[in-house]
C-alpha cells in the first residue's frame, strides 16, 4: 500500500528535459519501503547525463517522497553517474543544489526549469495545431482557441503545460502563443507552427535516444523504447 | 567512392577518430566511464552485424582504420576531428601522433585536424601557433565540455576563446568543429545551449563553425541559429546510425535540416569508430523519407551527394575527380 502510494507520488516527477515521468523513463532502480523509511535508487541512461538535471530530479524524487504524511527518513541515491558521490552527499545533508556543486553553480535550477516547460508547453502546442491541421487543411491556427481543440490527452497535456507555465486556460484563450501567452501576429504563423515542430521533434528524439541508452545499458530495464 | 544505380558519389568522412581509451591510457573512473558510453551508443544504434567487441573498440589503431574506412567503407578522403579529455586519459584520448603520421603517410586521404582550449590561455595560443605551423591546420575540433582542473568547460565567446578564434582567422584555419552534442557536458544552466556559437559567428564571418551532432539534443536551437548565421554548418555525427534504428526520426531530422539550413551546409560523419562509414553510406544512399511523411520534400540524388562529400569537400579545398561532381549543364556545342 505505502510502497504504491510512494511509486504514485514519483509519478510526478519529470525529465524536464524530455518532459515524460522518471517512472514511465525506467529511471527508478529500485524501491523500499520499511515502516516510515523509503529508499530509492535512480539511475540514468549514461554516465554523463547532465549533472543539474540529475540532481534536479533526485531531489524533485525526494521532494515528493518527503511530503507524503507517513515518510520519515527519506533516501534518495543516484547510480552509476560521474557525479554520484557528490549529488548523493548533497541530497543525504539536504544541501540544495548549490550546496552540492559549490562554485560550480552559477544559477539556481528554476532559470532551466522555465526554459524545458516552455520546450514542453511549445511541443504541446504544436501536436495540437498539426492534428487539427490534419483534420481541416482550411484551419487558420492564428484563429484556433482552446474550445476548438477536441477533448482528449492532447489538450490535457496542453492544458498542464499552460498552467505550469501560469499562462491561461481560458476556453477563449489563443492555442499558438508564445512563452508568455501572447499570439504571435498572422503573418508569423507559419514560422513559428514550423519552429514548433522543431521543438517537438527535437524533445521526442531525445526521449527516444534516452530510453534506447537506458536498456542498452540496464539490459533488465523494462522494454518501453 | 560509392556507386549504385548507376550513380557515384564521392565520399568525405568529416569526422573519424583514433583514440586509445584502453586501460593504461585511463587516468581514472572517468576514463572507463567515457568509453563505456561510447560504446553503449555504439551497441544501442548500430545493426547486429556491425557490432564490435569491447576490446577492439577500446583500441583500433591506423592499420584497422584505413581497411574501415577507404577498404571497406567507401571514403575518399577523412577528417581527424580529436577530443584531448586529458582530465580522462593519459596520452589524451585522440592520438595525435598516430594520427598525424598516418595523415603525413595518406595525405590524399586523410586531413588532421588538432584542437585547442582556451583555459590554457597565452602558453595554448603560442602551441596554437606552432600546431598550425607543424600540422599546416585547416579546422580544429573544439570540445567545450572539456574538464579542466575545477572547470567543466568553457563557452566559444569567452574572451580568451575569442582570441584563439583571431589566431585561426590569421593562421588560415578556417574551420571550426564545435563539440555541443551528447556525452559530457559543463554544469550551467543548458550546457547545449548554442548561444556562443550563434554569437562567434557572427564576430567571426570568414570562419566556418561547424557544429557537430547538428546541435543534438538540442537541434531545435541549432537551426534557430543556422538560419540566421550562413558560416554555421551541421555535422551529421551521432546522427547518422539513427538511419538504422529510428529512421522515421533521422527522415525529420535531415527534413528539419534542409529547411533550416539548405542542402549546402549539411556534411555527412560516421563518427568512426562510434560507427564505420560503410553501413551508413549505404543505408543513405538508399533512403527514401517514408511515404507517408509528406511535411518535407523527397530526398534527390544531388543532395545525397553533397550531403556524403561535394560539401565537406568544398569547405577543406578538396580535389573532387572529374565526373564525381554534380552534372553541370551540356556546355554549348561549338
Amino acid at each position: 500500500m505505502r510502497e504504491r502510494q510512494a511509486w504514485r507520488a514519483l509519478d510526478a516527477v519529470l525529465d524536464p528535459e524530455l518532459d515524460e515521468p522518471i517512472t514511465d523513463l525506467d529511471f527508478v532502480r529500485s524501491l523500499e519501503v520499511e515502516g516510515t523509511r523509503v529508499t530509492v535508487h535512480l539511475r540514468l541512461p549514461t554516465a554523463f547525463c547532465s549533472p543539474n538535471f540529475a540532481y534536479l530530479m533526485a531531489s524533485d524524487a525526494k521532494d515528493v517522497l518527503s511530503a507524503l504524511p507517513w515518510t520519515g527518513e527519506v533516501v534518495v541515491c543516484l547510480d552509476d553517474h560521474h557525479d554520484s558521490d557528490l549529488i548523493n552527499r548533497g541530497l543525504a545533508a539536504d544541501a540544495g543544489y548549490r550546496g552540492t556543486f559549490g562554485d560550480e553553480a552559477e544559477e539556481s535550477l528554476e532559470e532551466l526549469r522555465l526554459t524545458f516547460r516552455r520546450k514542453a508547453h511549445t511541443a504541446a502546442m504544436e501536436r495540437s495545431l498539426t492534428s487539427l491541421l490534419r483534420q481541416d487543411p482550411e484551419l487558420k491556427p492564428h484563429r484556433t482557441v482552446l474550445a476548438d481543440l477536441p477533448a482528449g490527452q492532447a489538450t490535457d497535456a496542453l492544458l498542464r503545460r499552460r498552467e505550469a507555465l501560469g499562462l491561461s486556460t481560458d476556453p477563449a484563450s489563443k492555442v499558438l502563443v508564445d512563452d508568455h501567452g501572447n499570439p504571435y501576429p498572422a503573418e508569423e504563423t507559419p514560422v513559428r507552427l514550423r519552429f514548433a515542430r522543431s521543438v517537438r521533434i527535437s524533445i521526442e528524439g531525445n526521449a527516444h535516444f534516452c530510453r534506447g541508452l537506458l536498456k542498452t545499458r540496464y539490459p533488465e530495464a523494462k522494454a518501453n523504447a | 567512392m560509392y556507386t549504385k544505380d548507376g550513380e557515384s558519389y564521392f565520399i568525405v568522412d568529416a569526422h573519424i577518430a583514433l583514440w586509445d581509451a584502453r586501460p593504461a591510457n585511463q587516468l581514472n573512473i572517468h576514463g572507463k566511464q567515457f568509453i563505456d558510453c561510447f560504446y553503449d551508443y555504439h551497441r544501442n544504434l548500430s545493426p547486429e552485424s556491425e557490432l564490435w567487441p569491447y576490446e577492439d573498440y577500446l583500441y583500433y589503431g591506423g592499420e584497422r582504420l584505413m581497411k574501415d574506412l577507404f577498404e571497406d567503407g567507401y571514403v575518399d578522403h577523412a577528417i581527424f576531428q580529436p577530443a584531448r579529455l586529458g582530465a580522462f586519459y593519459k596520452t589524451g584520448f585522440g592520438q595525435t601522433e598516430e594520427a598525424f603520421d598516418l595523415a603525413r603517410r595518406h595525405p590524399d586521404k586523410l586531413t588532421y585536424n588538432h584542437c585547442w582550449d582556451p583555459r590554457f590561455e597565452q602558453a595554448g595560443l603560442d602551441q596554437l601557433r606552432r600546431d598550425a605551423e607543424r600540422f599546416g591546420l585547416k579546422g580544429v575540433k573544439l570540445y567545450t565540455a572539456e574538464w579542466q582542473g575545477r572547470s567543466r568547460g568553457y563557452k566559444l565567446d569567452d574572451p580568451w576563446s575569442y582570441r584563439y578564434l583571431e589566431a585561426c582567422q590569421e593562421l588560415g584555419i578556417r574551420n571550426i568543429h564545435v563539440h555541443k552534442g551528447p556525452t559530457i557536458r559543463p554544469l550551467d544552466r543548458d550546457a547545449f545551449d548554442v548561444a556562443d556559437v550563434d554569437h562567434a559567428a557572427t564576430d567571426f564571418p570568414e570562419l566556418n563553425f561547424v557544429v557537430e551532432h547538428c546541435g543534438l539534443p538540442r537541434l531545435e536551437d541549432f537551426c534557430w541559429i543556422a538560419t540566421q548565421e550562413p558560416n554555421v554548418h551541421a555535422g551529421l555525427a551521432v546522427a547518422m546510425p539513427f538511419i538504422h534504428t529510428r529512421p522515421r526520426y533521422f527522415a525529420q531530422i535531415i527534413g528539419e535540416l534542409r529547411y533550416w539550413l539548405g542542402e549546402d551546409r549539411i556534411q555527412f560523419s560516421s563518427d568512426y569508430a562510434l560507427w564505420t562509414p560503410r553501413w551508413l553510406i549505404e543505408r543513405f544512399v538508399d533512403f527514401q523519407l517514408p511515404s507517408d511523411m509528406t511535411e518535407y520534400p523527397p530526398i534527390t540524388v544531388a543532395q545525397k551527394k553533397k550531403v556524403l562529400g561535394l560539401n565537406a569537400a568544398a569547405m577543406y579545398g578538396i580535389e573532387v575527380p572529374a565526373g564525381l561532381g554534380l552534372a553541370e549543364p551540356d556546355p554549348v556545342a561549338v
